[in-house]
């Protein structure tokens, strides 16, 4: 019984981490039509970015809205240098459509060169803030604890946060307007490359916060190649698909769904099946609900 | 203070899709466009809103350069465009699609006023304002895409066939909004249409593009009279 509960607190708290990463994803679709593989180089330079006002200020509350901060500019800038640029250029031929996407793996490629460069190869370190120790059940430890606690709130409030801004909010309408039809958003008088840059940075600063997180929750260790990244983003694209990605409820749904599949796999089947659990989900989803599992039908097309 | 287009010329690629249009709309009048499927009506429009760029030419809207603007900004002084087909946003709830014209309106008390002017004239859409647009009919959803528009406070709308798809009545009943636009608000309209009969019916003036070049311009009721004019785009 006390396994299962810890399995689905595990789950809870690895979805909760990859939803922040499905909801970047989603957001730089809505936004401009890319799925941003560049997202876990992003994050983890947000990361580093963390790292370092660690070491300077040794303090880890000042480091997260930094690396949050740091994330929404570096993706606002590879949004109006990079990303900007492409669309314009590319907007004909055979791989235009392509051509933004792969785009984004080799400036996955560019960015974990420059930590390389800045950080070098070897592993940094950030240590949990808080106490990663379960708490007690009688005789049983949980698996949670007040830094994984933390870390379902602190998402729980973002993801609460973001859907405020979308639901009810003009900045919120904008960017649904722009998603859904930049022309006729254009016309209406909405500045859609300012809309499609906020996108972007909404998305650098989510990711720099799920960066933080991870690597809080997780090991504690940075490094250029780090593997944790690169499973967040296999794991936040995989959510963001699941759930449709256009959506952030449903990006936050297909994220809590993976990890708590993962970590009954993990639990009860072994860890050498997880990752091909991740995408044998991705299947199924994609065979039986292709627009993802909150799709609804397309209203009347007259 | 009008609409004035001097040789205007707009190339797709080796496409020469306007030549040398020109022509003059006065403020206050509705100005009927008509002419023959790829005759350069949709591109002409496109053009003077920002969604395309011109070749060479010339286009003001009183003191604004409408060929140095993007879309976004020329609806900041006054020039909006309803592009064709229903120009809604399908996935919006329809006071979501009329509050994004006015999303960059600093004063919101005459957005709110703006909005009841338009629910006043459009009642049907003060009813289904929770809706989604994507469950309006299509009369209804030409009516949210001109409320769209009116939400902007123009003083010059660029209206691309309006009618396309629409049942005759509900033609008529939006080509008779479209006149309350102008007699009522005194806004000034250049109306895109293949129907040209109800177009010149309740203009001012009339152009007839011919293959990217304006064959005759004049009155509406002289165009109507006139038998060339009948005989090639009235259909009788």
């Amino acid at each position: 019984m006390i396994q299962i509960l810890n399995t689905v607190l595990i789950g809870i708290t690895a979805g909760s981490i990859y939803s922040l990463m499905a909801i970047a994803m989603v957001l730089v679709w809505r936004s401009t039509r890319v799925v941003n593989f560049a997202q876990a180089g992003m994050a983890l330079l947000s990361t580093y970015f963390g790292y370092e006002v660690i070491q300077i200020s040794g303090s880890y509350w000042i480091a997260l809205p930094v690396a949050m901060i740091g994330g929404a500019v570096v993706a606002s800038i590879i949004e109006l240098v990079i990303m900007r640029l492409l669309l314009k250029h590319s907007s004909q031929g055979a791989i235009a459509s392509i051509t933004p996407i792969i785009a984004t793996l080799g400036l996955l490629g560019l960015i974990k060169s420059v930590i390389g460069y800045f950080w070098g190869n070897q592993d940094r370190t950030i240590v949990s803030p808080l106490s990663n120790v379960g708490f007690t059940f009688g005789t049983n430890t949980l698996a949670i604890s007040p830094m994984k606690l933390f870390i379902i709130i602190a998402i729980l409030v973002l993801v609460l946060s973001l859907t405020f801004i979308f639901q009810r909010t003009n900045l919120g309408l904008a960017l649904r307007a722009s998603a859904y039809s930049p022309e006729i958003s254009r016309l209406a008088g909405i500045k859609v490359d300012l809309v499609r840059t906020i996108g972007w940075a909404l998305a650098g600063a989510a990711g720099g916060v799920a960066g933080m997180l991870q690597t809080a929750n997780g090991t504690g260790t940075l490094s250029p190649d780090s593997l944790e990244f690169s499973l967040l983003l296999a794991f936040g694209f995989i959510a963001a698909v699941i759930g449709g990605l256009d959506s952030l409820i449903g990006a936050v749904l297909g994220a809590l769904v993976l990890g708590l599949v993962l970590a009954f796999v993990l639990t009860y089947v072994g860890g050498s099946l997880v990752f091909i659990t991740a995408f044998v989900l991705l299947l199924i989803i994609l065979l039986i609900r292709p627009g993802g599992i909150i799709s609804q039908k397309a209203g009347r097309r007259a | 203070m009008s609409l004035i287009i001097e040789n205007l010329t707009v190339e797709h690629g080796a496409i020469r899709a306007l030549n040398n249009v020109s022509f003059t709309v006065k403020k206050g009048q509705l100005a009927a466009l008509i002419g023959a499927n790829g005759a350069g009506k949709t591109t002409l429009l496109r053009t003077l809103s920002g969604l395309n760029k011109p070749t060479h030419g010339k286009a003001h809207w009183c003191e604004t350069n409408l060929l140095h603007g993007k879309p976004e900004m020329l609806v900041r002084h006054g020039v909006s465009h309803v592009s064709e087909g229903k120009s809604v946003i399908p996935e919006l709830t329809v006071e979501e699609n009329l509050e994004i014209g006015a999303l960059w309106r600093s004063n919101k008390k005459e957005m709110q006023e703006s909005k009841k002017t338009i629910l006043e004239l459009f009642p049907r859409l003060g009813e289904r304002l929770a809706q989604r647009a994507d469950t309006l009919s299509g009369g209804e959803r030409q009516m949210l895409a001109l409320g769209r528009s009116l939400m902007s406070k123009p003083e010059l709308l660029l209206l691309d066939e309006p009618s396309l798809g629409l049942a005759p009545l509900v033609i008529e009943q939006i080509f008779q909004s479209i006149k309350e636009l102008t007699k009522s608000m005194g806004i000034t309209i250049l109306l895109v249409e293949q129907n040209a009969m109800g177009a010149l019916k309740i203009a001012d003036v009339g152009i007839v593009l011919n293959l990217g070049t304006v064959a005759i311009s004049g009155e509406a009721q002289s165009l109507i009279a006139d038998p060339a004019v009948r005989a090639a785009y009235l259909g009788y």
